[in-house]
């Protein structure tokens, strides 16, 4: 077993786990065994800091709104979820709870929720940050029963001589058993009718209605019996499946999309075997040594989130406008808390196709430079560079007034640790260059570190982690 | 030219002298070639339109049986036969319906069907079998064995849809050509460029980076090159679908060398109170699809064009608890085109009488015999190759 990190694997760690670590940083930990530098990890998320939300007028039952105000409560609504999109985007780059908020993020694409009513979504995303690092058992009964989720999956609607078969099949197709397995259409049906009665009060608690529950004998997976809901959920985390299919979700998020079958029987058996505890198993693979095998480093792509509050964490960036932050979202296809539909963000290579990629290759430029890569190639002739540097300008002061983001220049150079072109190259990008990379960072300038920087983020390369 | 202004232009020109070789060659279509070169556009209504709701069987006793709250009245439609009837949000298509320009298939669907959105979304695009997985859509598979660069098929969105991902060449997404073009004009992307070698550009996702990289950056030249000949001044209704297709309207009528269009039109997963959003959304369609058609016409392009409309699958026959109708199977596909062979109903309505055992349609036309079709008979192309096996042809072009 290896017991110490080496930079690279340490910057590894701390990418899968968060969204990169600062110069600073690095130094620290690097005295620190691999042990004591994942006990860290975990003692740092040990607190959960639940977003918190004025919710004003939305607050009150729509009986006491007088006709004007009921007609603005649409609007509101709306402001209220792109307020809540940006809070909890602020929180992931001044978060020091790193892990906990990136199984989160996890988690909010495996139990995926779109909705307007921006009170239940802030609920279930506290109800998952709560739980993110405890147990997965207890997170899906209390998300099963959040207003998000019986409002989202219909199950509302869902009652006996009516059943709404909505949530009973994405529980098992995507929150539990994963698609096509062990389940049959006929488990659907009956499941549906024991999540009859489920539904929640004006204030947002759970109730179960019991005349509009199905108190008939139902088979599912097997079992006979007079079930309810919460049955329905015991059963699907007796199945091992369901400790499998999270494994694997978990393993692609965390380590490599191309899964690994025996790692993964490994993981899953440990998972299932702690009641589904995890942080036993977020420390079983963090811990491992494959996970720090050159085949995971540096080869996955980011999430459009995970690539914008990487860039933004060790600059300090503040974005004025918070519209501007809704447009790159929207614009790279991730936009937190509006997933495309309920099987989430599919991820991976579908993050990239042309446009998207264009505006992830620009994005460091456009957030640390106002959307201008200085370049300059090395022995080009000087009326050249003095009209690039014109043309330079000029764009800058109009991609200023538009972007709006100021980062925090000083504080990332006076920390940086790394300073010449190679040790910069290697904490910047965690990939092996490509031979383009290679060929192109040899050329580029390395006495304007500024320049250096921004061309290194720049690079396809540091589209991987 | 002053020198200032000539090195002003040599510094940012377009960039093609740097594109790699292997990458060169663009296609610039003269105006005697413009006409006859036919394309497909293709619409999906996302989230399970409901069929029995859009093209209503309303003679049909069945229907209004099972569906005593949301089944449409009478007076709530545009009457095609004495069976069959348009939701009258559809006044637009029912008007092309009228001169034969339209042919509605019904029963389409697939064996053993999936009611998943995301399983079935993937069935119809990648032309699977239920059990089957495929990671490539089949315009993909058409990029990947008839044509030569990316921007033969083209998705008028923000991203790209599976169906146009082939194994080795993958369509082109883009909602603002001007955009695109401007992004990567970039000098520093063009130093990438130019270093980049064949060799790098290998399956893993570095490799996959690269490529992308290199085919945005040919391509968006030539979009924007060629779509800047033509901006359609026909009115279309402000919303961002009717956007999207007076986007492709462009492209069309530019002279963009372009085979197949993608758009969708999102919204249609509704379990609650299906009526008002159905009804809303068909007409956004209905409105979008007939300022479409009638820009193409004015411009002499639809005889040349055929427009394929479908949706992942249909919906329960029986209403639901809550006013709503929960997934179902077969469906029926709208097929629009200035060429048409066989306009009108073009096989029997649903029996509602003889359903599956989730009391959903059964499919009675295989959706892939709709794309063989469109493979075969429109695009002139091997349908088997891209469909690994030969589907039924039909008889609509």
């Amino acid at each position: 077993m290896v017991t110490s990190l080496s930079d690279k694997q340490i910057q590894h760690l701390y990418w899968r786990t968060g969204f990169g670590i600062s110069s600073a940083m690095l130094k620290t930990v690097r005295k620190s065994s691999k042990n004591q530098i994942i006990d860290q990890l975990f003692s740092e998320s040990k607190q959960s800091s639940p977003l918190q939300m004025d919710f004003g007028m939305l607050l009150k039952n729509p009986k006491d709104l007088s006709r004007e105000e009921r007609k603005q409560l649409q609007k509101l609504r709306k402001e209220k979820m792109s307020e809540l999109n940006t809070l909890w985007f602020k929180q992931l780059i001044d978060t020091k709870q790193t892990l906990r908020e990136k199984m989160t993020l996890f988690f909010h694409n495996h139990f995926s929720v779109r909705l307007k009513t921006p009170r239940a979504c802030l609920h279930l995303n506290n109800v998952i940050r709560k739980h993110a690092l405890g147990n997965f058992g207890d997170m899906l009964m209390e998300v099963s029963k959040s207003p998000a989720m019986l409002l989202f999956l219909n199950n509302r609607q869902n009652r006996k001589d009516h059943p709404n078969e909505n949530f009973a099949r994405e529980v098992m197709e995507l929150f539990t058993l994963g698609r096509d397995n062990v389940y049959t259409e006929t488990d659907i049906k009956e499941a549906a009718r024991a999540f009859t009665g489920w539904n929640f009060s004006k204030g947002g608690a759970f109730v179960f209605r019991k005349n509009h529950h199905d108190y008939g004998v139902k088979t599912f997976l097997g079992n006979t019996g007079n079930f309810i809901g919460e049955d329905i959920i015991k059963i699907l985390l007796e199945e091992k499946q369901t400790a499998r299919y999270l494994t694997e979700k978990l393993y692609a998020y965390f380590v490599n999309e191309t899964i690994d079958q025996h790692h993964v029987e490994k993981l899953a058996t440990a998972f299932y075997d702690a009641n589904y505890n995890l942080e036993t198993l977020l420390r079983m693979m963090l811990g491992s040594d494959w996970f720090y095998d050159p085949k995971n480093i540096g080869t996955k792509i980011k999430s459009p989130i995970e690539l914008m509050v990487g860039l933004s964490r060790p600059f300090h960036i503040k974005y004025e406008d918070p519209k501007v932050l809704l447009y790159l979202q929207k614009k790279l296809n991730q936009m937190l808390f509006f997933p495309p539909n309920v099987a989430g963000w599919p991820g991976g290579k579908t993050w990239i196709d042309n446009s998207t990629l264009m505006l992830r290759l620009k994005l460091a430029s456009l957030t640390l430079n106002s959307g201008v890569i200085e370049w300059h190639d090395k022995g080009d002739i000087p009326e050249n560079m003095i009209i690039r540097q014109q043309i330079y300008t000029k764009m800058k002061s109009k991609l200023q007034k538009k972007v709006k983001a100021t980062p925090n220049w000083n504080a990332f150079l006076s920390t940086l640790d790394q300073k010449d072109k190679t040790e910069l190259t290697d904490f910047v990008l965690q990939p092996q260059l490509s031979e383009a990379a290679k060929k192109l960072v040899s050329q580029l300038d390395a006495t304007n570190i500024k320049n250096l920087i921004i061309e290194l983020l720049s690079l396809p390369e540091y589209q991987l982690c | 030219m002053e020198r200032r202004d000539f090195l002003k232009q040599s510094v940012f020109a377009s960039g093609m002298a740097l594109i790699p070789s292997f990458l060169k060659g663009m296609e610039f279509l003269s105006p005697e070639q413009l006409s006859g070169y036919r394309n497909v556009i293709i619409i999906q209504l996302s989230g399970g339109n409901d069929g029995l709701n859009s093209m209503i069987p309303i003679s049909n006793d069945i229907y209004h049986s099972l569906r005593p709250s949301i089944a449409k009245k009478e007076a709530q439609t545009l009457t095609i036969t004495n069976d069959l009837a348009f939701n009258d949000n559809l006044k637009a298509i029912a008007a092309l319906y009228d001169l034969g320009e339209v042919s509605i298939i019904n029963n389409v669907g697939y064996p053993n069907p999936n009611r998943s959105h995301f399983r079935s979304t993937d069935i119809w695009q990648t032309a699977s079998d239920t059990n089957q997985y495929l990671h490539s859509g089949w315009v993909g598979r058409y990029l990947d064995t008839n044509c030569q660069y990316p921007y033969q098929a083209i998705e008028v969105d923000n991203a790209l849809s599976l169906a146009l991902k082939g194994k080795t060449m993958n369509g082109i997404a883009v909602s603002n050509p001007n955009q695109l073009y401007k992004t990567t004009r970039e000098p520093f992307f063009k130093g990438i460029i130019a270093n980049t070698k064949k060799e790098m550009l290998d399956e893993d996702n570095q490799g996959y980076l690269y490529k992308t990289m290199l085919e945005t950056y040919s391509s968006a030249s030539y979009i924007y090159e060629t779509s800047k000949i033509y901006k359609t001044t026909t009115e279309y209704p402000q919303n961002p679908f009717a956007r999207n297709l007076k986007t492709i309207a462009d492209f069309i009528i530019s002279g963009l060398k372009t085979r197949v269009y993608y758009s969708s039109l999102g919204g249609f997963d509704s379990h609650v109170n299906q009526l008002n959003s159905q009804d809303r959304l068909l007409r956004v369609y209905s409105e979008s699809v007939g300022a479409l058609v009638k820009d193409l016409k004015k411009n002499d392009r639809f005889k040349d064009t055929l427009i394929l409309t479908f949706s992942e699958f249909g919906r329960r026959v029986k209403q639901n608890g809550s006013r709503g109708t929960d997934h179902g199977a077969a469906n029926n596909v709208v097929v629009i085109g200035g060429s048409l062979k066989k306009a009108g109903i073009y096989n029997e309505l649903p029996n509602l009488s003889d359903l599956d055992d989730n009391g959903d349609i059964k499919y009675t036309i295989d959706f892939r015999s709709v794309y063989a079709t469109i493979l075969n008979s429109w695009l002139e192309v091997d349908d088997q190759k891209i469909l690994n096996t030969g589907f039924g042809k039909l008889e609509f072009i």
